[in-house]
């Protein structure tokens, strides 16, 4: 597949020279992983299954997500305070964005635009126009916000606040709190199914993921998780990925060192999947054949076959790998 | 606990700070959360009916201890220790409670080390605070919570880490966010035990506090296979800083032992025992590797941003004092936003709920235990410019909880709420 690009003719040649270098031009999907500890960004051949570029970010490197073109790599430098964005086929810094104080995770209106932060430090959610780097306004929310949701519409945006212990609904015509929803201890991640029918939160140290009905934001069900073996303290869902489908959900259990299957329809857990230490982030690939996990004590990153349900690979990443995205 | 600060640690964080575009109005003090013009109004579209604004007063009585005959200069405690901690738990509150109507306000009340903290009690009663904050000697606080017996006030004990408020003379009314002697002498030997450093030189200072404190460690040492092979009292004054380097290898020639353990919980002579001992040996207890509630250089399971809002607040770094109040204050906080009724009894009831979890940053929930109202929580392992490491150690295992292999367990409660 032809890699297309968004750059300057003078950009775009200077960058096509430095990826015929690089990567060649039929290069499949690949993965960027976030290294907190060495704040580094990893760059992994989907096909290969290799690293194939380490790229020096900021500081603190965390949240990390895709533009829906999949060209674009948004990235939060926690301790620089600031997003910087990538091209993903030249692997280079593009600009760099505000993002208010310690962004942690982020999310991007479905339309490209603009982009909501969560500023860890600062009780707020920055929401900023990626155009023209514009703060646009500063929402106010619980303590130490962190997980980001969208609805697939881009009516809703959803703020967990860890340790307030709420999700925080946001309307995003008027950027203001429409609901409030209390789930158990350290919400880290809001995750919404494609049909946008249902909103799943994942609760870290509650232990439990909380699936709501968007239509009256009520809880439908709290999952818990029971492994033989595993204390249930070490059991801290954080990631959370559904399918298109609507038919599977994955969730990273931490220190747990597992990914939890779930049936989406049924909400019942059907399996566990071993991975590396302490897994934090999830991230399909576009075709949703695989779901890379990172694992953040094990400084790997752990190859999930989606459809056989098996772990395949683990690939050596950065320092404390923490958020991965994958683009064709 | 002692106070320890790392001076190249709040430069670190103090850079860090600068860097950020948002100090400014990160700096003022008094308001709970900075709201932009631009901000929406809060908790616009409730989610249910929300019964009346309701107000959680809380008081803290703070009786200054006895002091140390000498202070190093990098643990010189601040004015406002363990309040500052108090003020960022209701801080963080507010930013939380003002989503459900829910108001918290603080009032502290200071009492000098020769006072009687009780009419401080009774006039924060007076004036409508339901809870209590303690940060007095074990015996007042017995006689505070006896004297309010009656009232419906919850007291949380934030500062006496003695034994026996947890045992004989626990009391219903009372709450523990410091963690007891024993659960941090066990702390310290299961460590201890995991390195097979099993054999211990005890020494301990003068005072009554220094002697529970080297109870609660041949406490721990039985629990948990430890051996004490010497014990010694130390007897070289209160200051021995001139003399140490001919004193202490004298005073440490007590044949082989794997680490000496040190009991001088107000400062007098443990921080000389390092590199002056005759024997080339580490030394932990409440000086060297020191089991603590808290320590600035704690960072892991989000306690980053907790160190960090602290400094935002206070400009200094947050001390295990601060830490324990802060704990308080949250603890009454939490229960608050499943109550959302600022009625004691109600409170105290989810405080004591199985569902009751409090995310302390230390990498798994805090609770109280029913059968004392202990709060079982993680206890750290720390130098004074690192976290070693926290425990239970992996490999204590419990039917129920492995943070009840710290201090008294269901099976060794003496406490009979009377």
């Amino acid at each position: 597949m032809k890699r297309p690009f968004m750059l300057s003719v003078g950009m775009a040649t200077l960058a096509g020279l430095m990826l015929a270098d690089a990567l060649p031009a039929e290069a499949g999907p690949r993965a960027f992983v976030s290294n907190e500890r060495d704040h580094t960004m990893s760059v992994v051949d989907m096909d290969t299954l290799k690293v194939i570029e380490t790229i020096k970010t900021g500081r603190r490197p965390r949240g990390i997500i895709a533009s829906p073109d999949g060209k674009l790599i948004y990235l939060c430098a926690s301790d620089d305070n600031r997003v910087e964005v990538y091209d993903a086929a030249t692997l280079k810094l593009v600009k760099t964005l505000r993002s208010g104080p310690d962004p942690e995770l982020f999310v991007l209106h479905p339309s490209g635009n603009p982009l909501y932060i969560a500023n860890e430090d600062d009780n707020m959610v920055t929401v900023v126009n990626v155009e023209n780097n514009d703060l646009i306004v500063e929402i106010p929310v619980g303590v130490e916000p962190e997980g980001m949701g969208i609805s697939p519409d881009g009516k809703f945006m959803v703020n967990t606040s860890e340790t307030t212990n709420m999700a925080h609904v946001v309307d995003t015509a008027t950027n203001e709190i429409i609901e409030n929803i209390l789930v158990d201890s350290r919400p880290r991640i809001a995750e919404f199914s494609k049909d946008g029918k249902q909103l799943w939160i994942s609760a870290e140290v509650g232990g439990t993921v909380a699936v709501v009905d968007p239509a009256t934001w009520k809880i439908i069900k709290k999952i818990s998780f029971k492994i033989p073996g595993v204390t249930d303290d070490a059991i801290q869902p954080v990631g959370v990925r559904i399918t298109k489908d609507g038919s599977k959900a994955f969730v990273a259990l931490g220190p747990a060192n597992r990914v939890a299957v779930i049936d989406a329809k049924t909400l019942e857990v059907e399996k566990y999947l071993l991975v590396g230490q302490r897994v934090w982030q999830l991230g399909f690939t576009p075709d949703e054949k695989f779901l890379v996990t990172t694992n953040g004590n094990s400084n790997d990153i752990s190859i999930i076959d989606v459809a056989e349900e098996k772990v395949t690979k683990s690939v050596t990443v950065g320092r404390a790998p923490w958020g991965v995205v994958v683009v064709p | 606990m002692r106070w320890m600060a790392s001076a190249a640690g709040a430069v670190l964080i103090a850079a860090a700070c600068a860097t950020s575009p948002a100090r400014a109005q990160d700096a003022t003090p008094a308001a709970p959360a900075p709201a932009t013009p631009s901000s929406p109004p809060l908790a616009a579209k409730p989610a249910a009916p929300i019964p009346p604004e309701q107000t959680f007063k809380i008081g803290v009585v703070r009786q200054m201890p006895v002091p140390p005959p000498w202070i190093a200069p990098l643990q010189m405690p601040p004015d406002d220790l363990g309040i500052a901690g108090a003020e960022l738990g209701i801080r963080d509150n507010l930013t939380s409670g003002r989503f459900l109507k829910l108001d918290y306000k603080l009032t502290p009340e200071i009492v000098p080390t020769d006072g009687d903290p009780l009419p401080a009690v009774q006039k924060l009663v007076e004036a409508g605070n339901n809870f209590i904050l303690l940060d007095v000697p074990a015996e007042q606080l017995v006689k505070i919570a006896d004297a309010f017996k009656d009232s419906g006030v919850i007291f949380v004990n934030v500062g006496a880490a003695d034994d026996r408020l947890r045992q004989k003379d626990c009391r219903a009314n009372v709450f523990h966010v410091a963690p007891s002697r024993a659960m941090l002498a066990d702390a310290l030997a299961q460590f201890l035990v995991t390195k097979r450093w099993r054999n211990w030189f005890l020494m301990v200072g003068r005072t009554d506090a220094d002697k529970l404190y080297a109870e609660a460690v041949r406490r721990s040492a039985k629990k948990f296979g430890g051996k004490i092979v010497a014990e010694k009292e130390w007897d070289y004054g209160p200051d021995a800083r001139a003399t140490a380097q001919s004193e202490v290898p004298r005073g440490t020639q007590v044949g082989e032992y794997d680490i000496l353990i040190v009991a001088d919980e107000l400062g007098e002579f443990g921080d000389i025992l390092p590199y002056n001992t005759w024997l080339a040996r580490p030394i932990a207890g409440t000086q060297g590797l020191m089991p603590l509630s808290w320590h600035p250089t704690m960072e892991n399971w989000g306690a980053s941003q907790l160190q960090s809002r602290f400094f935002k607040q206070s400009k200094r770094l947050m001390q295990p004092l601060d830490f324990q109040m802060w704990e308080g204050v949250f603890a009454i906080g939490s229960a608050s936003l499943k109550t959302r009724s600022s009625d004691p009894a109600k409170v105290k009831a989810q405080m004591l709920a199985p569902d009751y979890d409090l995310p302390v940053f230390k990498g798994v929930a805090a609770s109280f235990r029913g059968w004392d109202h202990q709060l079982r929580q993680p206890i750290l392992l720390t130098h004074a410019t690192n976290t070693v490491t926290l425990s239970p150690q992996a490999g204590f295992l419990h039917q129920s909880s492995p943070l009840d292999t710290l201090g008294f367990d269901r099976p060794e409660s003496a406490c009979t709420f009377q």
